[in-house]
């Protein structure tokens, strides 16, 4: 049973790697180059903060979960493990947040504040975002499908199923 | 938690007077010591009280000053003739959705909260409510993350602008509707602080229950 369990934990973090590797990779490589009334625009994700920390949370996420994956359960470097799932998990939700929110304003504007829209004019810029933030959203659920994995092996609080 | 540490409690009151057949000085010594035991437990008892009444205080505290955040400002926008025209410029919270969403997260803790706090006798007596609110707790503190997280990417967009979107930023006009804002996101932010501790001490009290569910 302790082998199965390992499984589901190794399968899971894998699959977080992954969706957190698409989640950055699709946002660095987004980048469009347009003109529009003789002005040159040019929308690229470094240009935006909430963006570059987008990247970089998804990118350390990336590479922890896949650090993670050589560590032995029940060690006590497995309830570090735990804490730690949580504080990513966390910097995760956040920098979805962040990039939501931003993303928003990006496609409706703030007519008050006086901003303009910019996805009729880099309309493939505003696709790739969406697509990153759309694998972002994967990741987070695929984080919080870990931790609970890994409350359940460590203390079973609600459950009474024997191992 | 609490119950474990009155009976440690009762424990060395009994082992105190076990040995007080040495000299008149010790029963003095056993009464101090077991006053001092009294203050620790009442004080590790008011712990999760302070902790979420501090939360209740710092989300209430975002969730109004964000709120009732508004300023206005009149300027001369075009002179017809010798006649000068004025426009009036307000920026109020719900211009942005995600100031709209701060205050609604932030109240919805508030509220929370309060309710969890008022009906503690009645919540934490047994084991699957205490779990289910040490849950909604976990809940309650993420959603107010991304309040928090949502709010504070617009504040620094408000404040900064972006160059290359062309979008300006607003904080040299409405100077003092950025600064009430950014007081709000403080208080939340704290208030995120003091939840996540809240969690942490749920935890450990849940934790160091014996797994009575199964048997």
């Amino acid at each position: 049973m302790a082998k199965v369990q390992r499984l589901i934990s190794i399968v899971l973090r894998l699959t977080a790697a992954a969706a957190a590797a698409a989640a950055a990779i699709i946002m660095v490589t987004s980048h469009e180059t347009t003109s529009f009334f003789g002005l040159e625009m040019e929308a690229k994700y470094s240009y935006t903060p909430s963006f570059i920390f987008f990247v970089v949370a998804f990118a350390v996420a990336c590479a922890y979960s896949l650090l993670v994956v050589f560590v032995r359960p029940g060690s006590t470097a497995s309830r570090l493990v735990l804490m730690s799932d949580v504080i990513i998990g966390m910097v995760l939700t956040g920098a979805v947040a962040a990039a939501g929110a931003l993303s928003e304003v990006g496609k409706n504007g703030n007519t008050h504040a006086g901003w303009l829209p910019i996805c009729v004019q880099v309309h493939e810029y505003c696709n790739r975002v969406m697509g990153a933030l759309i694998a972002g959203f994967v990741a987070l659920v695929v984080y919080f499908l870990i931790i609970m994995y890994s409350l359940h092996e460590l203390a079973e609080p609600l459950c009474s199923c024997h191992y | 938690m609490l119950t474990r540490t009155a009976s440690w409690t009762s424990h060395s009151s009994m082992d105190l007077e076990h040995g007080s057949k040495k000299h008149s000085a010790a029963p003095t010594a056993a009464t101090s010591t077991s006053t001092i035991l009294q203050l620790r437990d009442r004080f590790i008892a008011l712990q999760p009280i302070v902790l979420r009444a501090s939360a209740i205080l710092a989300t209430t505290v975002a969730a109004a000053v964000m709120g009732l955040n508004t300023q206005s400002y009149t300027a001369v926008v075009a002179i017809i003739g010798t006649k000068p025209l004025m426009q009036t410029f307000t920026a109020k919270f719900s211009d942005t959705p995600a100031f709209v969403y701060f205050v609604t997260a932030n109240a919805i803790a508030g509220a929370y909260n309060l309710v969890v706090l008022l009906m503690r006798r009645l919540i934490l007596q047994r084991r699957t409510p205490s779990l289910v609110v040490h849950m909604l707790d976990m809940v309650i503190m993420v959603m107010l993350a991304t309040g928090a997280a949502t709010a504070a990417s617009m504040a620094y967009l408000g404040k900064n602008g972006n160059l290359h979107t062309r979008w300006n930023p607003i904080c040299d006009k409405f100077g003092s509707f950025c600064s009430r804002g950014g007081i709000a996101l403080v208080s939340s932010f704290i208030g995120v602080a003091l939840m996540l501790a809240l969690n942490l001490l749920s935890a450990a009290a849940n934790a160091s229950r014996p797994n009575v569910v199964g048997q």
